[in-house]
């Protein structure tokens, strides 16, 4: 590899067409392979709701969905999601209706200066998602039931990869609480 | 003038977030989110060791030079250095530099991976002096590396005459109490945007708390009259005090860059970066030497507090001066002396965090306490109970507390609330067969809101309020939101002062163009003394209304007061009233002896932590935690409660996790990974209660609320731990490393 | 700035075929990237040497578990997601599960793999002690041929390891002799969730006429790789756990393993932790709390 190809204009030429599939909505890219999907969504697509904490998957700011399932987008590589359903904050809600966690983040004090919130969003719609699949965590104590309870200790565990410096955990935890309530009680 | 003190409508409620909807949306702009067309990637080149002189910089080869802007110090219009207090801080390095991150050289080009390979090829060929890097060889002046003598600012607390208790005293206890630095780590990396040119001036966007303080350093550093400087607050993600002071650095830097460029430059710091440049709270060294009765009262106490300011002043004195305040604590002591003093050494300089000072100095007050209460043969409570202030007395700075202070009383609650006096019974049986050892502990403080001593008569804050044409009331403040509340306070208080709909008041951005300078977002200071002129200045919006003829004095409804609005405006154009701090009546300060009132008033505090230590793996964990305090009245609950919990679990990352490990001046685990900040498992439930005592200059009775909790958890744990363990542990951060330490004394 | 993404090459290729021809074609040239989620670090940090890599990620082979009477096989993608979800493991396999629940946060066992864990050889990484005390034995394979190698022989030194150029982990086998075993599994590291961990301890052992029939011991973050502690283990066998033989147990271990001082923690406390921890695993087989 040749010592000038380091920046991204003179590296036009490695490019590769990459076809992400962000909120229903497909997009056609144009992406060097380095780029992770939380770059391509911030500076290639405009979505710039999903934050960059650490850019090493150890605060959790960058979690999107991927087919409902929660990745830190820092540590993906765009080229790598190539037709798969990606979900950011900004395709949570439904058009002016808010997702019923975004209400309860809301109500209950979610959040202080708001940066962590689009991952801990999204985070807690997938794990309500793991939740229904009966997924055991680090704290459940009977692996074989298909049936968790949705405690407190499996909230705060499932909930561990999104740090919070504001220290908003007890709102956050009250918000997800409140929401899958909502949810279960459809 | 009639204000409606008799229904509060919106003060004491829990309304929502002003800026919430934006938040939990991904529509709020942070400054990375932000970009301007043409804009370039600046990035940072700083020097690679701790002390010495930079002899000559090497460019690295395979760079393309020519297409980058390149800044160093010669290219400065006007002074270098970061405008603060001393302004000894150089915004880049001209020869000789005192830390291993100073900024030496700036560098710009539109591609930032390129940026950042230029960056890394960059060279010093340095003359290396030797460093200082601890609080005892920059007191023992091992090598002189600032001033004449090392020290920043000192300070002499004295009442009474301590010499003269020594000799009659019935015990005298002695301790030496050590906390460590400690990473603000919003997790909103800084980052600043600039556009400056000859023609425009300068204009920068970013991440702050205090955007007058970026104004005025960027006035100096261009040499330009105020108004061709403009400074614009960005949706904030956390600041914890990490952003009171370095964001105008980082203005600085983007402004140099763009005004050499001629186009927009963004410089936004990663992780890495902003752990190891950026600032953290100052270690300290307190040593108590303390005189008292057989019968457990508090005869003389002579303390010496020492906090490590890093390479340069920044706000070292001012931290200091509040941590010396608080060394006291809220007890009576007839006689006091406290002297305190910041060192130089080279670290990056450390700044503010959360309590400034007062987490430190009362750290080692509230280990000592219970140190003498064992000496004493007393429960630490107690002890504590026979010298709490109380209303008519005075503290170390010969403060006549005016208002009702019961600390009794609020540890009364605490102690219910936590189920304290059962479970040191239930634990001490316990423990003697279990390997799991649980405790319980608490800690009892104080917190004084606002600027120390002159500081608000000085400081001349100004609120402004303006009527819209939509009929509503814009507060005009430089006081930022950094996710503790500000808009939604200010609206909350304003729409009280009016007896209008909340709805109906709008709270302008921080845009130094726009907003009058309420002073830096720090010190607690937002809610009580910028609230306070927020509500003076609706209320003068108002009178301007009545005594116009657009508005009854009461009785009127929101409506009437929006047509009221849009009348005036109608008819003379605009509508503004301003507001400047006054000092209130017999608030005295003797800033040569350090004596006097030196804050309006003070919040007070009992917080209590239950704890399990395994020995096998020497972890602590914190399993409830229970925060009794008076703030004066609460004007919002669940925003007040979130600053507790917020400041609780900082406390208890301070006191177990967080450890800076420093080689050679510089931060050696600067990764989110390595640098263990608690998560949402290590988080015990917080149970936060208020006792309420208006306050008679506080907006609608409040207090100051956002710095007190950092105070309690750290003296209350390891108070926790030492009944849990039997051993008495006089250092923070107590890592588990640094618990095995103490609890295995035979090597293995 | 700081972070780092040198200029690098990433391939797609199409099938387990094509990854193996690259590697075939230039060895020593690509690296497979497979979660990222140690690869993505290093990168950004700059401290990645190869600048070639392919993504295994797709690749449908090297995916699925598979269960047969005798063993249960791990393809190398395997996440930890997977892992924690399989109820055969969490039967027989405890320990395994065990450390990937504790791997990162949920959004990290979504991507990172069994397979990048083995061949990234992190000595603090969670699931290798589990391995090593289950016998795992590593299907590795290139455009030559497959072959197999017990996982305690794979790693040689620190991030050395009995992988050659040409050659690509494909599955990992675990024998299924657990059925009798007690399980003992415990990481350490500072907080709760989320920790990299400074001691991990993983221990099986077979408790017969209350002395140690079978024992497996092995230990990450306390030596250049991650180690099967195998004299611990001799001093053991045959024994029956009272007071004298956890001692004499901690003594070897003490011997055995190397720890040593860095930014996570200090040789010191990894030490005792760890003599600490094979105390609590003996005492908690022999008084027949099962983890």
């Amino acid at each position: 590899m040749s010592e000038t190809n380091s920046g991204g204009r003179e590296f036009a030429d490695r490019t590769v067409p990459v076809i992400l599939q962000i909120n229903g909505i497909k997009h056609e890219l144009q992406l060097e392979p380095r780029v992770s999907l939380l770059d391509a969504l911030r500076e290639y697509v405009g979505l710039t709701g999903t934050k960059k904490g650490c850019n090493q998957g150890a605060c959790g700011a960058c979690t999107v969905l991927v087919d409902n399932e929660r990745i830190n987008s820092c540590f993906a590589l765009a080229v790598q999601y190539q037709d798969r359903e990606i979900t950011t904050i900004e395709g949570v809600a439904h058009s002016d209706q808010l997702h019923a966690l975004q209400a309860a983040f809301i109500e209950c004090d979610g959040f202080q200066c708001g940066y962590c919130t689009p991952g801990q969003i999204c985070s807690a719609i997938a794990m309500f998602e793991e939740f229904k699949q009966g997924a055991p965590s680090a704290v459940t104590e009977h692996l074989a039931e298909t049936e968790i309870e949705f405690s407190e200790a499996e909230i705060k565990e499932r909930m561990s990869g999104n740090l919070c410096r504001c220290g908003a955990y007890v709102g956050i935890v009250e918000a997800i609480r409140e929401a899958f309530d909502k949810e279960a009680a459809r | 003038m009639s204000s409606p003190k008799t229904e509060r409508r919106f003060v004491g409620k829990s309304v929502p977030r002003k800026e919430g909807r934006d938040k939990v949306t991904g529509a709020a702009r942070y400054v990375d989110d932000i970009r301007f067309p043409e804009m370039l990637y600046g990035a940072t080149v700083r020097t690679t060791s701790p002390r010495g002189r930079i002899k000559e910089i090497i460019f690295g080869e395979n760079v393309p030079w020519d297409e980058f802007t390149i800044v160093t110090a010669k290219d400065i219009p006007g002074e270098n250095y970061v405008a603060l207090i001393l302004n000894d801080q150089p915004y880049l390095v001209e020869e000789f530099f005192n830390h291993t991150e100073e900024p030496v050289l700036l560098l710009a080009h539109e591609d930032k991976f390129l940026v950042e390979k230029a960056r890394r090829s960059i060279r010093f060929e340095i003359e290396e002096f030797s460093p200082v890097f601890t609080i005892e060889d920059s007191v023992n002046k091992r090598e002189i590396i600032w001033g004449e003598d090392n020290v920043f600012k000192s300070f002499l607390v004295d009442k009474g005459n301590v010499d003269e208790v020594w000799e009659s005293a019935d015990v005298i206890v002695e301790g030496e109490y050590l906390t460590g630095a400690q990473e603000q780590l919003y997790i909103e990396n800084n980052g600043m945007i600039a556009i400056a040119n000859h023609e425009d001036g300068v204009t920068v966007w970013g991440s702050m708390q205090c955007p007058y303080y970026v104004h005025k350093a960027l006035i100096k550093l261009f040499n330009l009259p105020e108004e061709k400087v403009r400074v614009v607050q960005t949706e904030t993600g956390g600041g914890f005090g990490g952003k009171e002071e370095y964001p105008s650095m980082i203005a600085g830097h983007a402004a140099l860059l763009s005004w050499k460029s001629g186009r927009p430059v963004k410089i936004i710091y990663d992780r890495a970066e902003d752990m190891a440049a950026t600032t953290k709270r100052h270690p300290s060294h307190t040593r108590h030497r303390t005189a008292v009765s057989r019968d457990g009262k508090l005869l003389g106490m002579e303390i010496d507090f020492t906090v490590d300011g890093g390479a340069y002043a920044t706000l070292s004195a001012v931290v200091l001066s509040r941590g010396t305040i608080h060394a006291a604590g809220p007890y009576l002591c007839p006689n006091v002396r406290i002297r305190s003093r910041a060192v130089a050494t080279n670290a990056p300089p450390h700044g503010a965090f959360r309590g400034f000072g007062a987490p430190q100095s009362i750290f080692g007050l509230e280990r000592h306490m219970d140190k003498i209460a064992k000496t004493l043969g007393l429960s630490p409570e107690e002890f504590r109970r026979r010298n709490f202030i109380q209303e008519g007395q005075t503290t170390a700075t010969q403060q006549v507390i005016h208002e009702k202070v019961d600390l009794s009383g609020l540890m009364d609650r605490a102690f219910e609330l936590s189920g304290y006096n059962e479970k040191r019974e239930k634990f001490a049986e316990q423990n003697k067969s279990s390997r799991l050892k649980k405790g319980i502990g608490f800690a009892s403080f104080m917190h004084g809101a606002g600027f120390t001593g002159s500081g608000e008569k000085y400081l001349e804050s100004v609120v402004g309020a303006e009527a819209t044409e939509q009929g509503n009331v814009r507060i005009l403040a430089a006081s930022t939101e950094i996710g503790q509340g500000t808009n939604t306070i200010f609206g909350q208080i304003a729409s009280e002062a009016l007896g209008i709909d909340y709805n109906l008041i709008e709270v302008a951005k921080p845009d130094t163009s726009n907003v009058p300078n309420s002073g830096p977002t720090v010190a607690s200071r937002t809610c009580m003394i910028v609230g306070k002129l927020v509500e003076s200045a609706a209320l003068g919006l108002k009178q301007t209304l009545v005594g116009s003829g657009f508005l009854k004095d009461s009785g009127y409804t929101s409506e009437d007061f929006s047509n009221a609005c849009r009348a005036y405006i109608e008819k003379h154009g605009a509508l503004k009233s301003f507001s400047k701090y006054q000092q209130p009546e017999g608030i005295n300060w003797d800033d040569e002896h350090y004596r006097g009132d030196a804050y309006g008033a003070y919040a007070w505090a009992v917080y209590v932590a239950e704890v399990t230590v395994d020995p096998t793996v020497y972890e602590a964990h914190v399993d409830d935690f229970v925060a009794v305090q008076e703030v004066g009245r609460v004007i919002n609950p669940v925003l007040a409660t979130g600053q507790i919990e917020g400041g609780v679990a900082q406390g208890i990352g301070y006191t177990l996790y967080e450890n800076v490990v420093w080689r050679d001046g510089r931060m050696a685990n600067n990764q989110m990974t390595n640098y263990i900040i608690p998560t949402s498992a290590d988080i015990p439930p917080i149970r936060v209660f208020f006792a309420e005592n208006p306050y008679a200059y506080g907006p609608a009775g409040a207090k100051g609320i956002g710095e007190l909790p950092m105070d309690g958890a750290a003296p209350a744990i390891l108070s926790a731990i030492e009944n849990a363990t039997g051993v008495s542990i006089n250092h923070i951060p107590l890592v588990p490393e640094s618990l095995m330490e103490e609890l295995e004394t035979e090597t293995i | 700035m700081r972070a780092y993404l040198p200029d690098y090459e990433l391939r797609v290729p199409k099938d387990l075929e094509e990854a193996l021809a690259f590697l075939a074609n230039e060895p020593g040239m690509w690296k497979p990237f497979a979660g990222g989620t140690d690869l993505m670090v290093l990168l950004e940090a700059g401290k990645l040497e190869h600048t070639k890599f392919f993504s295994v990620w797709n690749l449908a082979e090297l995916r699925g578990i598979e269960v047969t009477d005798e063993s249960v096989t791990l393809g190398a993608l395997t996440t930890y997601t997977e892992v924690r979800r399989n109820s055969i493991l969490q039967e027989e396999f405890p320990m395994l599960c065990v450390a990937a629940r504790e791997t990162g946060g949920i959004a990290i066992q979504n991507r990172g793999t069994i397979g990048g864990n083995i061949v990234n050889a992190s000595p603090a990484a969670d699931s290798p002690p589990a391995l090593l005390a289950y016998d795992a034995e590593l299907e590795l394979l290139s455009s030559k041929g497959a072959r197999k190698i017990p996982y305690k022989d794979f790693h040689t030194g620190y991030k050395q390891m009995k992988l050659r150029d040409d050659e690509l982990l494909t599955g990992i086998r675990l024998p299924r002799t657990t059925k009798s075993l007690r399980h003992y599994y415990r990481k350490v590291g500072t907080r709760k969730a989320q920790a990299i961990s400074k001691v991990c301890f993983a221990g099986v052992a077979k408790i017969e006429d209350e002395s140690v029939a079978d024992v497996r011991i092995a230990l990450g973050s306390v030596a250049p790789i991650v180690l099967r502690c195998e004299k611990t283990e001799a001093v053991l066998r045959g024994k029956s756990v009272d007071e004298r033989t956890i001692s004499a147990a901690r003594a070897a271990l003490i011997n055995e393993i190397a720890p040593i001082d860095d930014i996570r923690s200090t040789a010191k406390y990894r030490l005792r932790v760890a003599a600490n921890l094979l105390e609590d695993f003996l005492k908690t087989v022999r008084d027949g709390e099962l983890n």
